[in-house]
C-alpha cells in the first residue's frame, strides 16, 4: 500500500523575552486552547553547585524555600496555590533548581506573587531546617535506601566516570553532612545563589502577553537587584581508559548495569550534541530498535533496556559534561561481560554498515511525537522554555526542536556510534544481593 | 537660592499580601462525537487541536480473567500477528510517530497508544491487526514469559508492592480482586494455547470502547475507526453474567496486621476505608472530605506527619474505583523509628475528621483544589484521554465532568461531616503494616490489636 508522508510537525508558541531592570529574565508564551497557566522560575544552580562538605546541600535548600516567605508563614504557599486549584512542585537537578505552580488561568496573579514573595527572601529558620531535613531523609530513604536499584544509575554511575566533586558527589547527600546543615549555610546560599539576575521566570498558558506584563513587573520588578554568581566551568577531562565498578544492592534481585560515554557540549556544541540524542533512540526507542531486537528479543540477555542524554534523563536541560546512558536490567544470572561486547558489536555494525531503510526516518517522527505530547502539557512547556532561555538564551528553541530532530542525518548518527568505544566508557553493576 | 526639586523616581509599590483571584473561567467541553458501531464496539472521538497528535485508548471488559493469563496476553498481545513479527509492527507504528502498549487491570484490558495525527489511520490498521491477528507465537511467549517473571520478581522486591499485595488479601478474602498482582510460578506455567483461547474468548468488541483524541474532525474520526474495525469479529453470545465480577466484600475490620520486611529502614503504611462510586450521591462529598483529611499537601494529615513531623516524605491518601466497588487508601512510608507515633497521628486525624466537621477555610480550599483540579485535567490531549476511557469504564461520559463540577460546587459543610463520619471513621479501617516487625510491633501493638501476617 502506499505510505502516507508525515512532513515533521513543529510547534508555533509564540515567545516574548524581557528582562526586567534587577536583572531577572522573563518568558511569557501565550496559548489560549486551555484556561490554564504554567508559572516557574528557574535558578542557574543544582547539585554540581554545591559546596564541598555539603552533599544534598541544593535540594535541601530547594525545600526550605517553601517553608515561609516575606510575607508567608509556613504552609502558606501550599495552601494558596492549592486554594486556588492548582498544583505547585519544585525539583532539583544536576544545573539547575526549579519552582512551579499550575492553575486555572484566573489565579495568574497568585502565581506570580507567591513566587515574587520567596525570592525576596524565604523564611530560614531552625525550626524549618530541623523539619525539612527529616523530610529529606524519608524521601532518600523512600527514594533510595529502601528500594531494590535505589539511585541506579543517576547516583551511582557520576562517581565512576568523573574525579571531580561538582560532577561525582553524591547529589541526595549523605544523613551526616544534611544534619550538619546550619541556617547560616542556607542564608549564605541564597544570598549566593538565589539571586534574581540567576534567575528566570516563565509562563505559559492562557494570558494576555500586556496584562501578564505589567503583573511580572508589579510584583517581581520590586526585589532588590543582586546579580548573578560567576558560574565556574565544571569540565573534565574525557575518559582515555574503560572504567568499571560494581556495587552489591542487598534488596535486588537480579543484575543490573549502566554504561555511560561523554558527549559534546549540549550548549556550545549543540549540532554535534543532536545526532547522539537521536542515536540514543535508533539503539532503545521501543520493540524496533537495535538494541531492544538484540539484547531483548533475540539473544535474551535482557530484560530491559533504556537509553538516554543526561544523568537525569533531559536531553534539553543539562550542561557540559554530560553523557549518553545505557541501562539494562538482566535476568538471573545475566553476563554482564558478554552484554557489554554485545552492545560494542551493534554499535560497530551501526558505525560501519550504517542504519536500515527507513529506520531514522521513523525513530525521528516517533521522537517528535515525544516532544509534542510533551509540549502539549503547559508544565511542560513552562519548565523548558524557562531552563532553555537559563542555559542557552533560547526559548523558542522549543518551537525548533522537532525541525532540528529530523534533520540529523544517518551520517552524524555513524559518527556518533563510532565514538562509543569502551576506551572512553563507565560502566557501573548491581551485583543482586537478594538473588533467589 | 533654594536646591532644585528633584523629581521622584517612579518605583513599583511592593505587594505585600495575596492578590485576589480574577474571574473564574468556565469549564468548557471539546467537540465529541460518539457511535456504537455493529459488532458492539463503542467509539467515541473527541477533537483538541493543540499539537498535531492523536491519542489511542482501546478499553476492553476483561473482569475475572485469570490474572497470570491476563497479564501475560497483555504482555504478548503485540508479540506477532499472522501477518508480523513485533519488530515489524513497533517498526510500522514508528513509522508514523506511533507506540501501541497493552496493560491489564482487574477489570480491563487496555491498549494505549498515541502518533503522529496523520498517522491515525495506519494506528487503527495495526490495532485492528493485533485484535484480529494475533498469533503468541511460541519464541515469543518464552521471551515474555521469562521477562514478565523476571520483572514480578523485582516488583516482589518494593515495598509499594508487597504492601498493596497484603493488603488487597487482606480487603478482599476470596473476591477475584485479592489477586491482582500474579506469582512468577502461574506465570512460568502459561503456553501460547492458553492465550489464544483467552484471546479467542475474551478480546472482542462488545462492551470495548475506542477512545481518540487529538488535532481529529470527530465525525470523520468514528467514520475511519468504523472502517478499519468494524469487521472485529463479534464471537459467539455470552449471557451478561459469565465473567460479571460480584461485589466486593464489605471491609472487616480486625487486627492491624504486620508484614514482616527484616532490616526494613521504612514501615509502609497502609489503610483501606470504605468509598463510593463516582455516581454515588455522596462521592462529591467524600472526595472534599478525603481532601481534608490526607488527600493533598494542604490537607491535615500531609501537614501533620510530613510539614509538622517529618516522619514521611510522600503520604497520600485517594480513592480508587474499581467497576465491583470503590475504596479509599490510605498511604504513607514513615520511617522505622516512628512507626508508632505516626500510626498514632494517622488515627488521631481520621479521628478528628470523623468527629468534628471542618473549618469552613478548609472546606473552601479543599473545594477549589477538586474544581481546579479538574480543569487541569484536562488540558492535554493525553489528559482527556485518559479521563475519557476511565469515565466509559463507569458508563460515563466527558458531561459528567460539568455535573461533577457543579456537585463539587455545591456540596455542603453538612454533607462533607456527614461523608467523613460514614467513611473515614478509623474504626471502619482495614489495617496493614509492612516493616522491621522485630522493632514495629511493639509500638504498633501499644495503640490497637494487632495480628502478624502468614509468609
Amino acid at each position: 500500500m502506499a505510505r502516507r508522508s508525515n512532513k515533521i510537525a513543529a510547534t508555533r508558541y509564540p515567545v516574548e523575552r524581557l528582562t526586567l531592570a534587577n536583572g531577572l529574565r522573563v518568558v511569557l508564551a501565550p496559548d489560549r486552547s486551555a484556561p490554564v497557566v504554567g508559572v516557574a522560575v528557574v535558578y542557574d544552580v543544582g547539585i554540581r553547585s554545591e559546596p564541598e562538605g555539603r552533599t544534598g546541600f541544593a535540594h535541601l535548600f530547594e525545600h526550605l524555600m517553601f517553608q515561609g516567605s516575606a510575607n508567608l508563614e509556613k504552609l502558606a504557599h501550599f495552601r494558596h496555590v492549592q486554594g486556588s486549584g492548582g498544583t505547585f512542585n519544585g525539583s532539583t537537578h544536576l544545573d539547575y533548581t526549579d519552582y512551579f505552580e499550575v492553575l486555572p488561568s484566573n489565579a495568574l496573579e497568585r502565581a506570580l506573587f507567591l513566587e515574587a514573595d520567596r525570592m525576596r527572601g524565604p523564611r530560614l529558620t531552625e525550626e524549618n531546617l530541623r523539619n525539612q531535613v527529616d523530610v529529606v531523609k524519608e524521601e532518600i530513604r523512600v527514594n533510595v535506601l529502601n528500594q531494590p536499584y535505589g539511585g541506579f544509575p543517576w547516583l551511582t554511575l557520576p562517581p565512576v566516570m568523573f574525579d571531580t566533586f561538582p560532577n561525582a558527589h553524591d547529589g541526595y547527600g549523605s544523613f551526616t553532612d544534611l544534619e550538619s546543615a546550619t541556617v547560616a549555610d542556607a542564608a549564605d546560599f541564597f544570598e549566593r545563589y538565589y539571586a534574581n539576575g540567576n534567575a528566570v521566570l516563565s509562563v505559559a498558558g492562557d494570558f494576555d502577553v500586556a496584562e501578564a506584563t505589567a503583573l511580572v513587573e508589579r510584583h517581581f520588578g520590586s526585589v532588590p537587584a543582586r546579580p548573578a554568581p560567576v558560574r565556574p566551568s565544571f569540565d573534565e577531562p574525557d575518559l582515555t581508559a574503560e572504567r568499571r565498578q560494581s556495587y552489591t544492592d542487598r534488596l535486588a534481585p537480579l543484575p543490573a548495569v549502566a554504561a555511560a560515554w561523554r558527549v559534546p557540549d549540549p550548549i556550545t556544541d549543540f549540532a554535534g550534541y543532536l545526532p547522539y540524542v537521536v542515536l540514543a533512540e535508533v539503539l532503545t526507542d521501543g520493540d524496533a530498535s537495535r538494541l531492544v531486537e538484540r539484547l531483548v528479543l533475540k539473544d535474551r540477555s535482557v530484560t530491559s533496556v533504556g537509553g538516554y542524554l543526561g544523568f537525569m534523563g533531559e536531553p534539553f536541560e543539562v550542561r557540559d559534561p554530560t553523557a549518553l546512558l545505557l541501562q539494562a536490567h538482566l535476568p538471573p544470572g545475566g553476563d554482564t561481560d558478554k552484554l557489554l561486547r554485545s552492545v560494542d558489536e551493534e554499535l560497530d555494525r551501526l558505525a560501519q554498515d550504517g542504519l536500515a531503510a527507513g529506520e531514522l526516518a521513523r525513530t525521528q517522527a516517533r521522537m517528535v511525537t515525544h516532544l509534542l505530547r510533551d509540549t502539549d502539557a503547559v508544565l511542560s512547556r513552562t519548565l523548558r522554555m524557562a531552563v532553555l532561555e537559563q542555559q542557552r538564551g533560547e526559548p523558542g528553541l522549543l518551537n525548533q526542536l522537532p525541525v532540528l530532530l529530523g534533520e540529523v542525518t544517518e551520517e552524524q548518527i555513524r559518527a556518533a556510534a563510532a565514538t562509543l568505544r569502551p576506551e572512553r566508557r563507565a560502566t557501573v553493576e548491581v551485583i543482586p544481593g537478594a538473588a533467589r | 537660592m533654594s536646591p532644585a526639586k528633584v523629581k521622584p523616581v517612579k518605583v513599583p509599590e511592593l505587594v505585600t499580601t495575596l492578590p485576589g483571584l480574577g474571574p473564574t473561567t468556565k469549564l468548557q467541553l471539546p467537540k465529541e462525537a460518539e457511535a456504537t458501531l455493529p459488532n458492539g464496539l463503542t467509539v467515541i472521538a473527541i477533537r483538541r487541536p493543540s499539537v498535531p497528535l492523536v491519542e489511542v485508548r482501546l478499553r476492553i471488559p476483561f473482569g475475572r480473567a485469570h490474572p497470570a493469563r491476563a497479564a501475560m496476553l497483555a504482555q504478548t498481545l503485540l508479540s506477532g500477528t499472522d501477518t508480523m513479527s513485533s519488530v515489524e509492527i513497533a517498526a510500522e507504528l514508528q513509522t508514523v510517530g506511533g507506540a501501541l502498549s497493552a496493560g491489564v487491570d482487574p477489570d480491563r484490558l487496555i491498549l494505549a497508544g498515541n502518533g503522529l495525527v496523520g498517522g491515525l489511520e495506519r494506528i487503527l490498521e495495526l490495532l485492528g491487526e493485533v485484535l484480529t491477528a494475533a498469533r503468541y507465537p511460541a519464541e515469543e511467549v518464552a521471551t515474555e514469559r521469562a521477562r514478565l517473571v523476571d520483572h514480578i520478581q523485582v516488583a516482589q522486591s518494593q515495598p509499594q508492592h508487597i504492601a498493596r499485595t497484603a493488603l488487597l488479601k487482606r480487603i478482599y478474602g476470596r473476591h477475584p480482586y485479592a489477586n491482582q498482582l500474579p506469582e512468577p510460578e502461574q506465570v512460568r506455567a502459561i503456553r501460547p494455547a492458553q492465550l489464544r483461547a483467552l484471546h479467542s474468548e475474551r478480546v472482542r468488541p462488545a462492551g470495548a470502547t475506542l477512545v481518540l483524541v487529538g488535532d481529529i474532525q470527530p465525525a470523520k474520526a468514528i467514520d475511519t475507526a468504523e472502517q478499519i474495525l468494524g469487521g472485529w469479529a463479534i464471537g459467539g453470545d455470552v449471557p451478561a453474567t459469565k465473567w460479571a465480577v460480584p461485589p466486593v466484600p464489605a471491609l472487616a475490620p480486625g487486627a492491624l496486621m504486620v508484614v514482616d520486611r527484616p532490616d526494613s529502614v521504612q514501615s509502609s503504611l497502609r489503610m483501606a476505608l470504605p468509598a463510593v462510586p463516582r455516581t454515588h450521591p455522596d462521592h462529591a462529598a467524600l472526595m472534599i472530605a478525603n481532601l481534608i483529611f490526607g488527600g493533598y499537601f494542604s490537607s491535615r494529615w500531609v501537614e501533620n506527619i510530613r510539614e509538622d513531623k517529618g516522619y514521611t516524605y510522600g503520604p497520600h491518601s485517594a480513592i480508587e474505583h474499581l467497576v465491583a466497588g470503590s475504596s479509599l487508601t490510605v498511604a504513607a512510608d514513615v520511617a522505622t523509628e516512628v512507626t508508632g507515633p505516626a500510626m498514632l497521628e494517622t488515627l488521631y486525624e481520621l479521628g478528628r475528621i470523623a468527629s468534628l466537621p471542618p473549618a469552613e477555610d478548609e472546606l473552601e480550599q479543599a473545594r477549589q483544589y477538586a474544581l481546579g483540579s479538574l480543569r487541569l485535567g484536562v488540558a492535554t490531549q493525553a489528559g482527556l484521554a485518559g479521563l475519557a476511557t476511565t469515565y466509559a469504564g463507569s458508563g460515563l461520559r466527558l458531561n459528567h465532568l460539568a455535573e461533577h463540577s457543579a456537585r463539587l460546587a455545591a456540596v455542603t459543610m453538612d454533607e462533607v461531616f456527614a461523608a467523613a463520619t460514614t467513611y473515614l471513621a478509623p474504626a471502619r479501617a482495614v489495617t496493614v503494616v509492612l516493616g522491621d516487625a522485630a522493632r514495629i510491633e511493639a509500638p504498633l501493638a501499644a495503640l490497637t490489636p494487632i495480628e502478624k501476617a502468614q509468609p
